[in-house]
């Protein structure tokens, strides 16, 4: 045995000589990446649930995948690139990933079907309660106005010379909803998925610190004080047939959001309908937690340094921030119109929370009534936009799908 | 299906997608999120307003119903207040939605805590809290 041969071919084969040829450089770079979202995961509790799960993911496939030639990854996006291929033998063979894949890879399909994104809105249609919406279903306008920003950066992102795949995709960030943006993305412009899932979900983690300031720009001290009237109760039988109407509602509107919107409804329905407690606990909890963690790793795979570092992420980045800021200012802007009309009944601050992540854009507007108010409840009326953000975000997808699919 | 023929006629403007097609586009798309919340608005308010016409007509008949039981107990109090006092009793009392053996159990509990014979006592009212 040639020990010095051995050792040189060991030491070629691994992952140190391959930060040293051929760009793996930028590999370094994005384990640091990873390292800065872990930290802002696990210090600074930045929806830690996926933004961990995220950066590890982004962490492995740094580590393994240094070209086509990396036969040991985790992830390979190469095969990837062949299932798209529509000249390739393995175009959309699910068979290919799975004989030569890596364990990431066979996670990702069910990024790429659609599978988990579709899920989670399960869990957060069973986690949800559209009582506030249902007892004024007014918020739905601000639901509506909040998407905004989805239709600016997409403008934004032509204008930057991404094509209308791409910046479909791009302007969901403004969303505010990670599985709608990840669903679309990877339907229309699925190359461009690490960067905007990453971008989604730093930027919904980062409500509470861009949407005050726009808050408080657009609103006056006495627009922010208002006291809302409490809302009428809703009744179960209006609860059950809720997520009913509004699944034949939306679907037949826009068959291609029924993906999203039938999970949504079928995970509200088992929680309000009373007689699936088992499974409406399953999906809130058990199901919700097992889709999170294939979700968020099989993401951070898509983040592999040989495509995330370039000038386009940077043009994402900063994409889904206008994006994001121009749907709260949205939904300000028709709170203040609401407020006009209805006599200053109506507090304008709830209008942020149309942007859909829930519920942390519904907390951001109470805090910053309470602010203004301290006996100002807030929260309840808020979460009527703040769901209406969740459909409007799927109604949104939807049209942009039925357009550029 | 809102929209097959609006949505194959947008796809057509963005084939090949110049600044002023990404403008209408993006105008469009926002159109119709506003038009299907806003339909989706209507409808609600729709089933709202049949369940609150529902739900009032309950309330109605069950404010009928209390009255009417109301109505009842009144002329049950005044038929009793003209019966003569049984022997060794204070007086009569009124008993307001309190059925006849739930009140002689309340003032038996109440004689039993006051250590004081039941015929001692005068209990003028007793009406259930609701």
């Amino acid at each position: 045995m040639d020990i010095l041969e051995t050792l040189k071919t060991l030491w070629e084969s691994s992952g140190f000589h391959s930060f040293l040829i051929d760009g793996g450089w930028k590999n370094l770079i994005m384990i640091c990446v990873s390292c800065v979202l872990l930290y802002l995961g696990i210090k600074k509790k930045f929806e830690p649930l996926l933004l961990v799960g995220i950066a590890f993911g982004c962490l492995l496939v740094n580590l393994s995948y240094f070209g086509s030639g990396s036969s040991d990854a985790l992830y390979h996006l190469d095969l990837w690139d062949n299932f798209l291929n529509h000249d390739h033998p393995d175009y959309h063979s699910y068979g290919a990933i799975m004989r030569n894949g890596g364990l990431l890879d066979i996670l990702y399909i069910g990024v790429k079907a659609g599978v988990y994104p579709s899920l989670i809105f399960m869990g957060v249609g069973a986690m949800t309660d559209f009582g506030p919406l249902i007892s004024n279903p007014k918020s739905l306008l601000l639901g509506a106005a909040a998407q905004m920003g989805v239709f600016l950066a997409f403008f934004g992102a032509i204008c930057l010379g991404f094509t209308g795949n791409e910046a479909a995709s791009i302007g969901i960030i403004g969303g505010a909803d990670g599985p709608t943006a990840i669903f679309l993305t990877t339907r229309l412009a699925p190359h461009l998925l690490g960067p905007i899932a990453i971008a989604a979900y730093s930027y919904m983690a980062l409500i509470p610190m861009i949407q005050p300031p726009l808050m408080r720009l657009l609103t006056t001290k006495k627009e922010r004080e208002v006291k809302m009237e409490q809302n009428r109760v809703v009744s179960k039988t209006e609860k059950i047939i809720f997520p009913v109407i509004v699944a034949m509602f939306v679907i037949l509107l826009l068959p291609s959001t029924a993906p999203l919107v039938g999970c949504l409804m079928l995970g509200n329905l088992w929680r309000e309908c009373g007689v699936t407690e088992r499974l409406s606990d399953t999906v809130q909890n058990a199901l919700m937690n097992i889709v999170t963690v294939f979700l968020g790793i099989s993401v951070g795979a898509t983040t592999a340094a040989e495509r995330f570092l370039s000038l386009e992420t940077i043009k994402i980045v900063v994409l889904g921030l206008t994006a994001f800021c121009f749907s709260t200012v949205g939904g300000l802007l028709v709170g203040k119109i609401m407020y006009k009309l209805s006599g200053g009944k109506i507090n304008p601050l709830i209008g942020s929370a149309g942007v859909s992540a829930v519920p942390m854009a519904a907390r951001v507007s109470q805090m910053e009534g309470q602010k203004a108010n301290p006996s100002n409840f807030l929260l309840m009326h808020a979460m009527g936009p703040n769901v209406a953000g969740v459909i409007g975000s799927a109604i949104a997808a939807g049209f942009l799908l039925a357009v550029f699919k | 299906m809102l929209n097959n023929a609006i949505l194959s006629a947008a796809a057509e403007e963005v084939k090949e997608l110049s600044i002023g097609d990404a403008a209408i586009t993006a105008i469009f798309g926002y159109c119709v999120v506003f038009a299907g919340l806003v339909c989706l608005m209507i409808v609600l308010y729709c089933t709202g307003a049949y369940f609150k016409s529902k739900n009032a007509k309950e309330e109605a008949e069950k404010k009928a119903v209390a009255q009417k039981s109301a109505e009842k107990t009144a002329s049950v109090v005044e038929t009793k207040a003209e019966l003569p006092l049984a022997p060794g009793s204070a007086g009569h009392v009124k008993l307001f939605d309190v059925p006849d053996k739930e009140a002689a159990m309340i003032m038996a509990i109440v004689a039993d805590k006051m250590q004081k014979p039941l015929n001692e006592l005068h209990f003028i009212s007793i009406k259930e809290v609701k």
